[in-house]
């Protein structure tokens, strides 16, 4: 049997206003060559000024996955002749990335896995090219847009881990705010190395490189293609060719080049770009600036909040909702009723609406109002959704709906005997079913009718208790 | 002088347009003799509401300075016909002052090479002999300054491209503290060295432009704060007691094996000078300085520029702008564009650089060089910490003749040729100045170099010296023509 070794190097533009190094909008258009300027061109003379956000989104990323972090913003040039690239050389960092040797803890089938990084570092994105049978275009909007690079250690080992990987790496993004990371913007792409190995080898297999792929379902069948692949040949006894393959529409891969040598880069540090050191008081508040991530919350819901895996996965999945959640809690609410709320009716809503819980009409300190007065018992749960939704539809808080409609719960225990009593006595042959035949299904119809009665005050569980009661000594008394 | 030109055209007595037709003329009678220009502008356009003493004066600048809407072609092949659509920064601020473009000089081919002799446009020749080169890269601004055209004119200089043509040009030629004037805009070479500076008759006049050019600029992270001097007034102080020191290794003229009598003149009106120097306050010594990193100061700056070049240059491909090339595909038409773009010395240079920075020879050519740039930084700045600058000849004699030159520089020369490079390796404000003719009648300049960021203070001793030469002014008569 063989054991597949894949290492990814994931690029993902960063949300910023401005271009990495010019003052270009960075925002996706499909209009060609308009977020363009002087510096994005290459043309003579121009001078690059590095965007401080970018250096920040890119140095809290680096946090964030456990990487050291240097003491100065250094970058180097790469020099390669491509047409995408206006200068003729990128601007990315060899010297000092931004960040080296960290790890993210993904969930991959239940199971927590370490996966190394082995560096993040802060580029430049290229232009974007379009081939025609015989001539090519060439958008410069993408030209100079930060971009991250993350390259994980070759420690991962099937197709499920590194889609994991992918998944929670795009969620440490949007958790962190630095990026959209939209796959299909092609904001978030990856290259896949991977060699397959026996478990008893000592070397690593011969390596194969895939190239700029944006769909992690793409990710997913060219590692299993490969891994099938790779093993078909070696069990034939062949040897696997050092190359470049890319994934087609098919799901299988193609060869495309092989490689010869590794192209020399020619890296030096970029002189037009002054080190600028980064002071301990500056990561101590980058550091104060990163949120909890998907994981740390996962985990914290199930341990220190009792959650079951499911809720917790739900209410972890995505920062707005459980930041929506943690500050419902915040108000000192009731946990279980809090899970109950929000996993039903509020996220339920947000989806029918389409929107984002930011733009709930219920805040979360709404929604603590609501939770209390279900746990003091002066509304019933039930209640409580229903007030939530006319609340939604009437913009409307429900805290003031419930005391306008005075719907607090009926739970005073002559008011619910006089109600019952009313009630049987309006309904003898219920009553009878039961004095003279036992039949207990009476009980919900009795229910059902106070609840009509009570206009829905009446407290459900209270009410029944009566009913037995009162059925029971109408039997009794004959 | 500036001075005087903006007090005759304050009193009216002269037009800002009879100004530039006068230096029109001038450009296109010499043109064909000296070929100063690579392109001589038709009309004065200057800024109306301008008030600064710069107003109605017209100026050249070197052709690797972007100009919006005007040729800048860095006087090679694969930007002949380059019409940029942004300004440079020192343009942008020479406009704001009302001073009026007369046209853009000409230079060796993409600044690299101090002859003035490979432009695509051909060779620069020297107005105090037309048989003499006149030196580079700024090779045409300095000769539009010393034949009189224009008052001033910017350049660039990396390794000495605006000194040493300024000193074989009988002129004025100041490069400020690196960072001092933006570079935006300027075409690189190699931008841990490029600087932008300026060329005059006088030391004040280099001083006044600089004053209206300096400054931090948004778009160069390298340019400096200001330092809120006015460098025409600085320029006045008192310099009693001002320390220089010369360096023995190339001073001395026991120190040359093949010693010419160009070159013992040369280093004796030099010692006059120093001699003069003295009488006026100055303290003048003599300091030794490690002959081994003397010698590595060529081959450091060689290097070091080369590897820049080569990266710097990369964006000239025909792709975005430029001749586009021929091919079955784009790398093919970049190859083509390249290949006939660029001449064999530009050709030479970008595989230097390229091998240069080859990941099997980084460490010991470009990352040892940049190391030697370090240690003789430091030994510059050790040598400062007691010196308020640093005196020397800026050549061992006026221009060569076209048929003397080669790219390699004599190896009995080679220091001596070669020291104003140490400016450019840490920044250091720099100026030359005329102090005497050699043999030939050609003019020698001589050179002050002092601490980064005290532009004032070389100018200072540089304004001062200028009246001990007794050549303050002089420009390449008619009788040369």
């Amino acid at each position: 049997m063989y054991k597949a070794v894949i290492g990814l190097e994931v690029h993902c533009e960063l949300e910023t206003k401005s271009k990495n190094f010019s003052a270009s909008p960075n925002e996706f258009t499909e209009t060609p060559n308009i977020n363009v300027s002087t510096v994005d061109l290459g043309l003579p003379g121009i001078l690059p000024i590095p965007n401080k956000e970018a250096v920040r989104k890119a140095l809290k990323t680096a946090m964030a996955l456990h990487c050291t972090n240097p003491d100065e913003v250094l970058f180097d040039r790469k020099n390669y002749f491509y047409p995408d690239l206006p200068k003729g050389y990128q601007i990315t960092q060899v010297t000092k990335p931004m960040g080296r040797n960290g790890y993210l803890d993904i969930m991959v089938n239940g199971h927590k896995k370490r996966v190394f990084i082995h560096q993040l570092h802060l580029e430049e994105d290229t232009a974007s090219l379009e081939h025609f049978s015989n001539y090519s275009l060439i958008d410069y909007n993408r030209s100079g847009i930060p971009l991250i690079e993350i390259v994980t250690e070759p420690c991962i080992e099937s197709a499920d881990e590194a889609v994991a990987f992918l998944e929670d790496l795009r969620d440490v993004f949007l958790f962190l705010g630095v990026s959209e990371a939209k796959s299909n913007y092609g904001q978030m792409r990856c290259d896949v190395n991977i060699s397959l190995m026996k478990d008893t080898d000592t070397e690593l297999g011969t390596k194969v490189e895939m190239k700029n792929i944006n769909a992690f379902t793409s990710v997913r069948d060219a590692i299993e293609y490969e891994i099938k692949r790779q093993t078909e040949l070696l069990e034939k006894g062949e040897k696997v060719v050092q190359e470049t393959r890319r994934i087609a529409e098919d799901g299988k891969t193609y060869a495309m080049r092989e490689k010869v040598d590794a192209v020399d880069y020619k890296y030096f540090v970029e002189p037009n770009i002054p080190p600028v050191p980064l002071t301990k008081e500056y990561y101590e508040e980058l550091r104060s600036s990163i949120p909890e991530l998907k994981l740390e919350r996962y985990e914290k819901y199930i341990n220190q909040y009792g959650l079951s895996e499911y809720d917790a996965g739900v209410l972890s999945s995505k920062k707005d909702i459980s930041d929506y959640f943690e500050e419902v809690l915040s108000y000192g609410s009731d946990i279980s009723l809090t899970v109950n709320f929000v996993t039903s009716a509020i996220l339920s809503t947000i989806k029918k609406l389409e929107i984002s819980i930011h733009e709930l009409f219920i805040t979360p300190k709404m929604l603590s109002g609501v939770i209390e007065k279900v746990k003091n018992k002066d509304i019933s749960l039930d209640h409580g959704k229903k007030i939530l939704y006319q609340a939604i539809e009437k913009e409307t808080d429900p805290n003031e709906l419930i005391s306008k409609q005075n719907l607090h719960q009926i739970n005073d225990k002559e008011q619910l005997l006089t109600l019952i009593c009313e009630v049987m006595d309006e309904n003898e042959e219920q009553v009878r079913q039961y004095v003279e035949e036992g039949n207990t299904y009476v009980y919900n119809f009795f229910i059902g009718k106070v609840m009509q009665k009570s206009n829905r005050q009446a407290n459900p569980n209270m009410s029944l208790e009566i009913i037995k009661e009162e059925l029971e000594r109408r039997k009794n008394n004959g | 002088m500036i001075r005087e030109l903006h007090e005759k055209l304050e009193k009216e007595e002269v037009t800002k347009e009879e100004l530039f037709e006068e230096a029109k003329t001038l450009a296109e009678k010499y043109q064909e003799e000296f070929n100063s220009f690579v392109t001589i502008l038709d009309e004065a356009k200057s800024k109306r509401r301008a008030d600064s003493i710069l107003k109605g004066i017209p100026y050249a600048l070197k052709d690797n300075i972007s100009t919006s809407g005007i040729l800048t072609t860095a006087s090679s092949n694969i930007l002949k016909d380059y019409v940029p659509v942004y300004d440079a920064t020192v343009y942008q601020k020479l406009k704001k002052s009302g001073a009026v473009l007369l046209g853009k000089t000409t230079l060796d081919e993409l600044a690299m090479g101090g002859t003035g002799t490979t432009a695509n446009t051909g060779v620069v020749r020297n107005p105090w002999n037309r048989e003499h080169l006149i030196g580079g890269s700024s090779a045409g601004s300095a000769s539009a300054v010393a034949l009189g055209i224009v008052p001033f004119a910017i350049g660039s200089d990396t390794g000495d491209s605006i000194r040493k043509p300024a000193s074989f040009g009988g002129v004025v030629g100041f490069k400020p503290t690196y960072g001092r004037i933006s570079r935006y805009g300027l075409f690189a070479f190699a931008s841990s060295l490029d600087h932008v500076g300026v060329f005059a008759r006088s030391v004040e006049d280099v001083a006044i432009v600089t004053d209206i050019i300096k400054g931090e600029d948004s778009k160069d992270m390298t340019s400096l704060e200001d330092d809120g001097k006015v460098y025409a007034e600085e320029i006045k102080k008192d310099t009693t007691g001002k320390k220089l020191f010369y360096i023995k290794e190339i001073c001395d003229i026991e120190e040359y094996p093949n010693k010419t009598e160009k070159l013992e003149k040369t280093l004796k009106e030099f010692q006059d000078l120093l001699e003069k120097c003295r009488e006026q306050g100055f303290v003048v010594e003599e300091v030794s300085f490690d002959k081994k990193l003397l010698e590595a100061i060529y081959p450091t700056y060689m290097t070091i520029s080369c590897a820049e070049a080569t990266s710097n240059n990369a964006n000239l491909t025909g792709i975005q702008f430029g001749p586009r090339g021929n091919g079955e595909n784009i790398e093919e038409m970049m190859f083509q564009a390249r290949t006939e773009g660029f001449s064999e010395l530009i050709k030479r240079r970008f595989v230097l650089g390229s091998y240069i920075l080859q990941k099997e020879n980084q460490e010991k050519l470009y990352l040892n060089a940049c190391r030697i740039r370090r240690l003789i930084v430091e030994k510059m700045n050790e040598l400062l910490k007691e010196y308020d600058g640093m005196i020397l000849p800026a050549s061992g004699g006026g221009a060569p003749k076209f048929s003397e030159s080669s790219e390699q520089v004599s190896d009995s020369h080679y220091i001596l040729e070669n020291h104003m490079v140490i400016g450019n390796f840490g920044g250091f404000p720099s100026i030359t100045i005329p102090y005497c003719f050699d043999e030939e009648k050609m003019p020698v300049g001589v050179n002050i170099t002092g601490r980064v960021m005290e532009d004032d203070v070389v100018l200072n001793i540089a304004y001062k010296i200028e009246t001990l030469t007794g050549l303050k002014g002089i420009k390449a008569g008619e009788e040369n023509v």
